[in-house]
């Protein structure tokens, strides 16, 4: 029977995680809030407002990045590092790769910060909408207006460019480096499989997709922005190409957040009144973790164990889910 | 189930050439006392940035849709500033953003209407266009994106209006009239209006409209050969069916060429007006309200407009005569 300890954060609830034990939550008004049973701390991350949040790859910390151009980092303690400053811009893009690096973004250029504190710029023609790196071999991919690029970090060579119409927002790369995924300002996914540049589009969705998470192995690439998380699979060798994607978690709601179990096939499915469901792939039996009757979930989280789970609404309510 | 939906944000454009005004105006907003708090989207930190605010400076980004719509344009740093600022509400009021002096309204406004996370949590309040007196002929002569300012404007403040003479002035008004007939002009000296006037409009509320009454023009008076005119149209009942075909079909044609588009239409065996208004290919329309007993049930629309087909559009709304 999942119990639930709620908290009331004051403001926006942009991501979670777990540093360990401890339930961390990035708030828009530039906070992080570190709740652990009766621990409860708040840290003054930014010195404006918070625009995206990410677990470090070693888990031990949030990394933070808003408007007051910094990237930061909060540990369980609550203790912060500024990482990456340019003042006057809006850092709203982050994520972590392998060997400790980090990227972030803001107007059109990303940076990429190594593990011993280099920064290497990548200049874009235009706003870049979205980062994630390869599994290895240090490139990063970028989101931007007409392609989706990828860039080599720390080796010598040109960045390689993939075409496709259209203002591109957020991106993605499945588990095994094999596909890249962006989502875009109309409502839908676009993906190209990185060997070959073959093209693949996913559609359907009623609004832009926000979310995007891949399950346990990298099977299925679950995300928002339907009335049911909408599952691609990614099992075959030409990913989705000609599949139909399987929905979870159909209700007359829309799906605002997913977040996949990190071992078992399941999925965290928030949605825009509040509700949270836990659905199993296989054979989609679903468990009620949250009611409905609040503001949007915003923000979704599993603990490494996979037994406890942290959730954000818009509104600044919260909790932490224990499944056991 | 209960649900509060927190009230939409207003958004205020603000536009203007070089030189009309803007940062004064802007300023003016952001110094004096009239308890509201601005977030103010700039493209370049100027003068301002007042302590109380939140200033975000941007470069205009213009997303071209992929729906196949050649004047489907939205501005894709203004989603991205306005989701970022959505994470701090309550920190301000209502959005003011500010325009580069040869920026198109266009993709602003339709940024509101077309892209869903925006159109949910804001509303544009109103186009504001500051212009001057003294250099605004000339200025429509060399830059087209001035007539442009003034077509889309629901505002236009005419300023440095103590530096010219009386026929001068009588010569700006008409052109300004010629362009846009149904914005409110308001003549001011270093931007001396009441807020009030600028600020919560409600221009893009069809509950709001009240009145599509422009200054007709005497004709034969205006000096330019403008690119950008309107046309005013007027009925008595039209047919229902009939009306929604061709407004939807003639904006689709000329949905390039509209800049903005507004109505107040008598439908034959309705109690209510129905509203209408656009941007571009954009339409909205409603019932808003019940015709009252001394009020004359008469049909007006205002396209306003670049090289417009005239004579297609008056016919095309004439055959949907009751």
């Amino acid at each position: 029977m999942p119990t639930t300890e709620p908290f009331t954060l004051d403001g926006f609830v942009v991501e979670t995680a777990f540093l360990g034990d401890r339930a961390v939550f990035a708030l828009g008004e530039g906070r992080v809030a570190i709740r652990d049973g009766a621990h409860a701390q708040d840290v003054e991350a930014h010195a404006g407002g918070l625009l995206a949040a990410v677990l470090s790859a070693d888990g031990k910390a949030l990394l933070s990045s808003g408007d007051d151009g910094r990237m930061v980092a909060t540990d369980a303690d609550g203790a912060t590092r500024v990482l990456f400053e340019k003042p006057g811009k809006w850092i709203d893009q982050l994520a972590v790769g392998p060997q400790g690096a980090i990227a972030c973004a803001g107007g059109r250029t990303a940076w990429v910060r190594l593990a011993d504190g280099t920064i290497v710029d990548l200049p874009h023609d235009k706003a870049v909408g979205g980062v994630a790196f390869l599994p290895k071999g240090m490139r990063l991919a970028t989101a931007t207006t007409d392609k989706a690029r990828l860039s080599w970090i720390t080796a010598k060579g040109a960045p390689v460019d993939f075409a496709w119409k259209g203002a591109h927002l957020g991106v993605t790369v499945s588990p095994d480096g094999r596909f890249l995924v962006t989502t875009m300002q109309e409502p839908a996914l676009h993906g190209w499989r990185i060997d070959d540049q073959q093209n693949m589009r996913m559609t359907g969705y009623p609004v832009k997709v926000k979310s995007m998470s891949w399950t346990a192995k990298g099977r299925f690439l679950a995300t928002s922005g339907a009335a049911a998380a909408i599952l691609w699979p990614f099992m075959a060798k030409d990913g989705p190409m000609g599949k139909a994607p399987m929905q979870l978690g159909p209700r007359d709601r829309l799906v605002t957040r997913v977040a996949a179990h990190r071992s078992e096939d399941v999925l965290a499915i928030g949605y825009d009144d509040g509700m949270i469901l836990a659905v199993r792939i296989a054979d989609q039996a679903e468990v009620l973790l949250r009611p409905p009757g609040s503001s949007p979930i915003s923000a979704l989280a599993w603990d490494r164990a996979g037994v406890r789970l942290a959730f954000g609404c818009e509104d600044g309510a919260a909790g932490i889910v224990d499944i056991r | 189930m209960s649900e509060s939906l927190p009230a939409p944000i207003p958004v205020t454009v603000l536009t203007g050439y070089l030189g009309a005004g803007k940062t004064t105006l802007l300023n003016r907003i952001l110094t004096e006392q009239h308890g509201k708090k601005y977030a103010v989207i700039v493209n370049e930190f100027g003068e301002i940035g007042i302590d109380n605010d939140l200033v975000v400076d941007t470069d205009e980004e213009i997303f071209e849709m992929n729906n196949g719509c050649i004047c489907c344009t939205v501005r894709g740093d203004l989603i991205r500033i306005i989701e970022g600022l959505m994470k701090r509400k309550g920190r301000f009021d209502a959005v003011l953003i500010e325009t580069t002096g040869l920026a198109d309204p266009a993709p602003v406004a339709q940024t509101f209407f077309m892209d869903d996370d925006v159109r949910a949590k804001t509303r544009l309040d109103a186009i504001v266009t500051v212009v001057d007196a003294l250099n605004l002929i000339a200025r429509i002569e060399d830059a087209p994106e001035v007539e442009d300012q003034i077509a889309f404007a629901d505002v236009i403040l005419l300023n440095k209006v103590d530096l010219v003479d009386a026929e001068k002035l009588a010569a700006v008004r008409a052109e300004i009239r010629a362009i846009n007939p149904y914005a409110e002009v308001i003549e001011t000296e270093r931007c001396g209006v009441d807020l009030d006037k600028v600020l919560d409009r409600g221009a893009f509320d069809l509950g709001r409209i009240l009145e599509v009454e422009p200054d007709f023009l005497s004709g034969g008076h205006v000096h330019h050969d403008e690119d950008v005119k309107s046309i005013s149209l007027r009925a008595g009942d039209m047919k229902q069916p009939a009306f929604f075909d061709w407004i939807n079909a003639a904006t689709q044609e000329q949905g390039p060429k509209i800049r903005r588009m507004k109505g107040i239409i008598a439908f034959e065996n309705d109690p209510d007006r129905y509203v209408v208004q656009g941007v571009h290919m954009i339409v909205e329309g409603d019932h808003q309200r019940a015709w009252k007993p001394d009020e004359a049930r008469e049909t007006r629309l205002v396209f306003i407009g670049r090289d417009l087909d005239f004579a297609a559009l008056k016919a095309g709304f004439e055959a949907c005569r009751a």
